[in-house]
């Protein structure tokens, strides 16, 4: 009350400036977070990262008792089973999205989304452990039954069919992102103006008609939804871990063991004894994490852009939150 | 929707040089066409929803089996001994869980706070850059850890694990407390401030309360989500047979164990392995149910 009557907000002022003060410093420790990732990860790796260099990503031999580190067998792998685990996922997740977006009647669309999101919430490895005693099994007689059509000499359906591989690694994955790819798209879906929907409708358009419009409109927002499922399939790694039979084999069989760059990293870090070892896998990890801050950059893009066009934050928030 | 086919007598058919027959029929074709269609969307919702019962189903018949009070109070026994249980691993997971909120959810909160009431250059930086943590594979972040605390530490310790997931954790709390303090509505905050609330204690008293029931939702979610986190634990906090010895010595985790089990070759160990999962997903889908049915914000609007 005794202030000079020039200064009458100092005293508030300086409990603001404090109170800002402590957030900007707790933003900070966000970016000092991910900027120790990164610098910790390259410390780790970094004995690799010069004697192998960029070579390591293209060599196949991947030999640790003779100190033969290539990873070419891996990062194969995880595109792989990646790809597989997109081509079921973005239809599946696609359907499901439009079905809760424009089919669904109301009463339905809470349960049906909280069983999918329930998808999300299951943990990695319990999904390997079902994946181990459950959808193995399954996928062998499948594969049996596929060897039996005389289908095998496609290359794509060779070999044994042990039903630990690639197929079964795929699958999982795709069990995964499916509610990544439903959720993004779904809320892409929402911030699509309902005039678009009703356009189509007065012109005579049916259901499906509409919803291509609709799906036209948000485009770019589902290519960003397919991106980022994507990215949470390449860093995937208990589950794939339990069931891709964990080789670092390159081969064109859907039925083949083999390995990712998640998965090898969860098995062998543990028992590298030799430093290189040790260096290699962190390289495979940070190789792993460029692949990733590359996706998410362009997923981030894309969705950005259908946001920016419908005005709507709904877009963003189906990605980020938990 | 009309349920009569057009009253094509009405229309300039010749002029479109198609029969008043083609017409009925292109029309019947894309009526047939959003059949299928439809259906295979109801289709697509039911075979996403096959495996997740499929797992809840084995996981709840295989895990109840062996399902009894020694296996919340006792440690696992060597292969071949009948009984013991996963005591040890359930404790650690709880430290560790523990470890991760009381380091992540500060940080994770005031950096939420800020976003929200921040418009500067260094908040869309912030912003962009958790969003980019939130996608980084937890096997990624358990190496990173591993440089940073297990080798300048030379043991791998319960702290290295909690350290791993707090740092999962913070991303997702950050993104959801912003959203959940943005969707607070203006008036609130300007009421407060026309009272001569001086704008830090608005912020803390006003905007944050309200947004509150929505943070707490998101914390929970994320304390699920780390709980049956296994990657980023494998190298840091590692695992132990026994009961904990204090935070700088490896500690066990219900994932690292069920995971250990589930690969062994022995079928006594996959039976636990199963009812360790059970304990787990019981655990994880409690937190989820309670936090969205307790914790939703009056402002959100889904």
């Amino acid at each position: 009350m005794n202030q000079p009557l020039h200064h009458p907000t100092r005293v508030v002022n300086r409990g603001d400036r404090l109170f800002r003060g402590i957030l900007r410093l707790f933003g900070l420790v966000v970016l000092a977070i991910a900027l120790l990732i990164l610098v910790e990860l390259w410390e780790v790796a970094r004995p690799s990262v010069e004697r192998f260099g960029l070579r390591f990503l293209i060599e196949t031999q991947w030999d640790p008792v003779r100190e033969q580190f290539g990873a070419l067998p891996f990062v194969y792998g995880t595109l792989v089973s990646s790809l597989i685990a997109i081509l079921l996922a973005v239809p599946l997740g696609l359907g499901v999205a439009f079905f809760l977006s424009e089919m669904a009647p109301r009463w339905l669309r809470e349960p049906v989304s909280f069983l999918v999101e329930l998808l999300a919430a299951i943990p990695s490895v319990v999904y390997g452990l079902w994946g181990l005693f459950v959808l193995v099994p399954i996928i062998r007689s499948l594969e049996l039954a596929i060897l039996r059509t005389g289908l095998s000499r496609v290359p794509l359906f060779s070999g044994a069919p042990y039903g630990i591989g690639m197929l079964s690694a795929g699958v999982v994955l795709a069990i995964m992102i499916v509610p990544t790819v439903a959720a993004v798209s779904r809320e892409v879906f929402r911030a699509v103006p309902d005039s678009q929907r009703e356009a189509a409708l007065a012109l005579g358009a049916t259901r499906w008609e509409a919803m291509k419009v609709v799906f036209d409109y948000g485009r770019p927002g589902i290519v960003g939804a397919v991106v980022l499922a994507w990215g949470r399939a390449l860093g995937e790694t208990m589950a794939v871990n339990m069931v891709i039979g964990n080789q670092p084999i390159i081969s064109a069989s859907l039925f083949s063991p083999a390995h990712t760059m998640a998965s090898v990293i969860a098995s062998e870090f543990n028992e590298a004894v030799e430093p290189m070892h040790v260096a290699a896998l962190a390289e495979i990890g940070l190789a792993l994490l460029g692949l990733t801050l590359l996706l998410s950059a362009l997923a981030r893009l894309l969705v950005l852009r259908v946001e920016r066009r419908s005005r709507g934050r709904q877009a963003a928030q189906g990605v980020t939150s938990p | 929707m009309s349920q009569e086919p057009l009253a094509a007598t009405h229309l300039p058919l010749s002029r479109w040089g198609i029969s008043r027959r083609q017409l009925e029929g292109r029309i019947r074709r894309r009526r047939w066409a959003d059949r299928i269609i439809r259906g295979l969307m109801v289709a697509s919702v039911v075979v996403v929803l096959i495996p997740l019962f499929s797992l809840l189903i084995y996981v709840g018949r295989s895990g109840i089996q062996g399902l009894d009070l020694a296996f919340f109070t006792q440690l696992p026994k060597p292969v071949g001994m009948p009984g013991g249980g996963m005591a040890n691993a359930i404790v650690g997971s709880l430290i560790l869980v523990g470890l991760a909120a009381a380091i992540g959810v500060p940080v994770g909160v005031m950096a939420g706070v800020f976003l929200a009431r921040s418009t500067s250059r260094l908040a869309d930086g912030v912003r962009f850059v958790a969003q980019v943590l939130n996608g980084v594979p937890s096997i990624v972040v358990g190496l990173a850890v591993y440089g940073l605390m297990v080798v300048p530490m030379q043991t791998y310790s319960a702290w290295a694990g909690g350290v791993a997931l707090a740092l999962i954790m913070i991303p997702l709390v950050t993104l959801n407390t912003e959203e959940m303090v943005r969707l607070v509505p203006r008036d609130l905050n300007e009421a407060a401030l026309a009272l001569g609330v001086p704008a830090w204690l608005a912020t803390l008293r006003v905007v944050v309360r309200t947004a509150l029931p929505g943070i707490l939702t998101g914390i929970m979610l994320a304390l699920a989500r780390v709980a049956g986190e296994t990657a980023p634990l494998l190298f840091t906090a590692l695992n132990n047979a026994f009961w904990h010895q204090g935070l700088s010595n490896p500690i066990a985790s219900l994932p690292v164990t069920i995971y250990n089990y589930a690969i062994s070759p022995y079928p006594e160990w996959h039976q636990k392995a199963w009812t360790g999962a059970l304990v787990l997903v019981a655990m994880v889908l409690i937190t989820n149910v309670l936090a969205r049915f307790f914790g939703r914000s009056r402002y959100d609007r889904r």
